[in-house]
């Protein structure tokens, strides 16, 4: 990096032969040649220490932008979208005055390197987007993915990314209410830590990251800033993982909850009181990121004096308070009349709050130091005028004789006896067992409006304490189903979270997503990238539900092994009533069972053919989005009318683990009975989408059989809700304890 | 007329909008207090809430104490002014010598949130009137630095005395000796409990309980009959 002399404009302009690190900053050649051509002479260190992490793939989107497009062009209309993709988070309007705003993001890269600030990061970066669009955060979820179960690494992982998001949600008082957690040894050496945050707001309330009015003030508040996190978005998050570079335990940033628990608090008093023109968060790429966006979305230029920002650590050069991703930091943009009070604020709250600069007439970010001029860019090439790719893609050389390799003709059960022990083996299984040993070590109740949490089917918040007023979010994905098939297995990810969010008997009303790739310079992942984003944006439209914002992690491989394309999606729906929502457990004995929807032999890519077969081949279950739509329909009214005491999608694990799921929950158990035209194995295994298992009081049977008749949902009554086991009849009984051991012992015993 | 019950608001403080919201549903009148201010407003009860106060990197509790709205509580409770510690208020009630014993981390070493099943032991504080003794009650609990010590004298004092408030039931969540859960001082007007009964106070929200209502009920009864 620059020594003496300062590398001002000046300077850069004088000494045009100077080489600069740029390949060492994750810049390629043509990238540095690109600013080259813009600047019309080289760049000064603190502008290429600007560019580099803002044109990393982390922060600029260069190799999914050509592909993320889709969500704009196919967005289906939608009168609920108040802010779209493009803002920190997308903005939703669920009625009474209310919006909300969610979001999810990935914190993998940092999580492997270092698990507990990784993830704990992680939680903190996505709830200052959400304070940044002007909200009151009111919940987080965290969707997990993890190597083998009894990997010794993923005991060195799991563990700590777990106490991570505890450690750091907790302490800002934000109540947990979903995610997953899934074990597959594909994510052994890049586990996926994606993070979802939910604010409320009043409409009025929306606010944007752009810097506008000349004169007015730019204001730096929160932590000091230091040298940790420097390269995250470019160095770390953006590049494979790869044995023989230097660690890069150093690019991970280091959290402080309690500082942002400061920072949220301040930050809403502030908004109370109507004191912000703009305001955009400092995550990855810190500085270079607020600055050039907040100037680049107003209508004119910034001046900033870096000598102002309060430092950790005196001896950081310029270019390193640039680049540094220390957490807990937020920039405002403030009329010049109401500065004082916004520091008075800060003051109360015992945050650091220093005017930085201001916002010009002209079009340029200026940046000075020590006096001398360092930086002077149009911030729209910084922000937004990156380079964009079209990666080469093509569908890989493999992707038949996977789908060949049909897990329809596996060996199935031939007795009684083996189904059961097959059922009782994938209960037990990590990926179906109970997460209750993770999820007990996070907050659910703080706030006091959790109406639904984990291992709810979805998370649900009440927002208006007169009116009843809830949201409801899920988050789904399946690598193996996207594996198989990225096109239908991102379908059936959306699918499953707005049936889950259904389920509960909210409606769906948009989506946010986190889409997890392996390295974007490999084809075949490019191919896998594109068909999961066509998928997904297809389906969104058919469905009505637009996508409103998320995040890309790509470079989720060890060397040339990607993980499982896995984009996982997260749907947020709104109920107009809270005491209407459905909850998964059994309620009252006698109550009777439906299942809604068809049940197909389709057993591509599901937990049988991993838990009895490790196997992974064929064709992912069939997607059927008007069928989606219409379950979800009946799932709402019923809920809304009293119709059903408690209902569970049917996804991984299929019928069974729903109904022991929701046996176990409820302390009740259950008679089943084959339906006509199907075997034992496929009504118990298979994982059809579309579906659904209900508990029907008898008063209701009537009205809610009449319901599905007429707007034509196969239902069909699969027994009753009754005694202390789940029977099969005909095929074998399962007391409760037997399955509460089997389900609830696995993770304690791998884990703890 | 109604009570004035002040809910503390520390730096960290996480639970102050929930209690609260329970004091208002119980029927009293929640005032808001600020750590930096030594001024009670002149309310009737004082509630220190859950969070981590401070950020609680010291010791949980231990920061909270010397503030300058903790030197009128500690004042003014000596007199009989009726204060409930939960969670992180119980740390801050031991930290300031209102209640006996210490509070460490939890044995299991982590965090730990769950449904917890109690048992009402003393139904005479200001705080439990509204239970009977030997009541069975579900409150959440949720810590990482739950775990009730104190020395043996202090612990045979407190069961001869009766000052046991509750007790875990079926499982002991973080090593508190004695199955200890909460406790009260000699007059029974300051009461520490380490689960939450702001969050068991709507049949809706949470567990689906409402068996921590019965403390605002309790103090309420109190106050305005008093």
């Amino acid at each position: 990096m620059s020594k003496t002399p300062l590398d001002t404009v000046e300077h850069a302009a004088e000494t045009p032969d100077v080489e600069l690190p740029w390949a060492e900053l994750g810049l390629k050649k043509d990238e540095y040649e690109r600013i080259l051509g813009i600047l019309g002479r080289r760049p000064t260190g603190a502008e290429l220490a600007m560019y580099s992490v803002m044109w990393s793939e982390h922060c600029s989107y260069k190799s999914s932008k050509v592909h993320l497009r889709q969500f704009g062009e196919k967005a289906p209309q939608s009168d609920a979208l108040l802010v779209g993709i493009g803002e920190n988070a997308g903005v939703v309007d669920v009625g009474q005055g209310y919006a909300v705003t969610f979001k999810v993001e990935s914190h993998n890269h940092p999580s492997y390197v270092e698990p507990y600030q990784g993830a704990a990061t992680g939680v903190g970066g996505i709830v200052r987007d959400i304070i940044a669009m002007g909200a009151r955060p009111v919940a987080v979820v965290d969707p997990l993915r993890f190597g083998a179960a009894d990997h010794p690494d993923t005991k060195r992982v799991l563990p700590g990314v777990v106490a991570g998001i505890g450690g750091y949600g907790n302490c800002l008082g934000l109540p947990n209410i979903g995610g997953e957690v899934v074990f597959d040894a594909c994510y052994q050496g890049n586990p996926l830590v994606n993070a979802g945050c939910v604010g409320v707001m009043r409409h009025e309330d929306i606010h944007l990251a752009k810097a506008s009015g000349a004169g007015n003030k730019v204001i730096l508040y929160g932590a000091r800033t230091g040298g940790d996190g420097i390269g995250g978005a470019s160095i770390l998050a953006s590049e494979t993982f790869d044995d023989a570079k230097p660690s890069k335990r150093p690019a991970v940033q280091v959290g402080d909850p309690f500082q942002e628990k400061l920072l949220i608090e301040c930050t809403l008093e502030a908004f109370q009181e109507k004191l912000v023109v703009g305001i955009q968060d400092l995550g990855a790429a810190g500085l270079s990121c607020a600055t050039s966006e907040l100037a680049s979305n107003g209508s004119g230029g910034m001046r900033v004096t870096l000598d102002d920002v309060p430092l950790r650590d005196s001896t950081l050069s310029p270019e390193e308070i640039l680049m540094s991703e220390s957490q807990e930091r937020m920039c405002a943009v403030v009329e010049p009349d109401k500065v004082d009070r916004f520091l008075e604020i800060c003051d109360k709250w015992d945050v650091i709050a220093t005017v930085i600069g201001e916002v010009t007439d002209g079009d340029r970010l200026e940046i000075y130091w020590h006096g001398g001029k360092i930086v002077d860019v149009d911030p729209r090439t910084v922000a937004h005028d990156g380079p964009v790719y079209e990666r080469p893609y093509a569908r890989p050389s493999w992707q038949d004789e996977l789908q060949s390799d049909d897990a329809n003709k596996l060996p199935r059960p031939a007795t009684s006896e083996e189904l059961k022990d097959q059922v009782l083996k994938l209960v037990a299984s990590p990926n179906q067992a109970s997460k209750s040993w993770i999820t007990s070590q996070y907050d659910h109740f703080v706030q006091g409006n959790t109406v639904l949490a984990q291992p709810e089917d979805s998370g649900m918040i009440r927002i208006d304490e007169e009116s009843g007023l809830g949201v409801a979010l899920a988050t789904d994905g399946n690598g193996r189903y996207a594996k198989l098939d990225p096109y239908a297995g991102a379908q059936l990810a959306l699918a499953e979270a707005y049936r889950n969010v259904a389920t509960t008997g909210a409606k769906p009303l948009a989506v946010s997503d986190c889409l997890n790739f392996g390295s974007p310079e490999d084809p075949a992942v490019m191919w896998q990238f594109a068909e999961a984003v066509r998928g997904l944006a297809d389906a969104c439209q058919q469905l009505g539900t637009p996508v409103t914002g998320g995040n890309v992690s790509l470079y989720n491989q060890t060397g040339e092994a990607a993980i499982h394309p896995t984009p996982v999606v997260a749907v947020l729906g709104v109920i107009d009533d809270v005491a209407r929502r459905t909850p998964v457990a059994f309620q009252e004995e006698g109550q009777l069972l439906y299942l809604l929807g068809d049940t197909r032999e389709e057993f591509g890519g599901s937990a049988w053919s991993q838990v009895v077969h490790d196997h992974l081949g064929g064709l992912p279950p069939q997607v059927d989005l008007e069928r989606e739509r219409l379950l979800a329909e009946i799932l709402i009214s019923a809920s809304r009318d009293g119709m059903i005491d408690s209902a569970h999608d049917l996804s991984d694990g299929g019928l069974i683990q729903a109904v022991v799921e929701s046996a176990l929950l409820g302390g009740k158990g259950a008679r089943l009975v084959v339906p006509d035209g199907l075997d034992a194995f496929t009504f118990l295994l298979s994982e059809s989408a579309g579906r659904a298992v209900v508990a029907v009081p008898r008063s209701e049977e009537v009205r809610f059989n009449d319901m599905c008749g007429a707007r034509g949902l196969p239902v069909t009554r699969i027994g009753v809700v009754d005694g202390d086991a789940v029977e099969v009849q005909g095929e074998f009984t399962l007391t409760l304890d037997e399955l509460r051991t089997a389900h609830e012992g696995t993770i304690p015993a791998l884990l703890a | 007329m109604t009570a004035r019950i002040g809910v503390v608001t520390f730096p960290g403080s996480l639970d102050d909008r929930d209690t609260q919201r329970a004091i208002r549903i119980a029927g009293a009148e929640p005032v808001a207090l600020w750590h930096k201010d030594k001024d009670l407003k002149q309310v009737d009860a004082v509630v220190l809430c859950g969070g981590f106060s401070y950020g609680d990197y010291l010791r949980a509790g231990a920061i909270a104490r010397f503030s300058p709205v903790m030197e009128t509580i500690i004042e003014q409770a000596k007199s009989g002014l009726p204060v409930l510690g939960i969670c992180n208020g119980f740390q801050i009630l031991t930290e300031a010598h209102l209640l006996p014993g210490a509070m460490l981390g939890n044995d299991h070493l982590h965090f730990i949130c769950r449904d917890q099943r109690l048992r009402v032991e003393n139904a005479t504080t200001s705080w439990t009137s509204d239970y009977s003794e030997g009541q069975e009650i579900h409150i959440p609990l949720k810590n990482m630095d739950g775990r009730y010590v104190a020395d043996e004298r202090t612990l045979d004092m407190l069961e001869a005395e009766g000052r046991v408030a509750f007790r875990y039931l079926d499982f002991n969540p973080n090593g508190s000796l004695n199955d200890i859960a909460g406790i009260t001082n000699e007059a029974g007007n300051v009461v520490g409990l380490m689960p939450h009964p702001e969050h068991a106070v709507e049949p809706l929200i949470g567990t689906g309980r409402t068996d921590g209502l019965p403390f605002f009920t309790s103090i309420l009864k109190k106050l305005v009959t008093a």
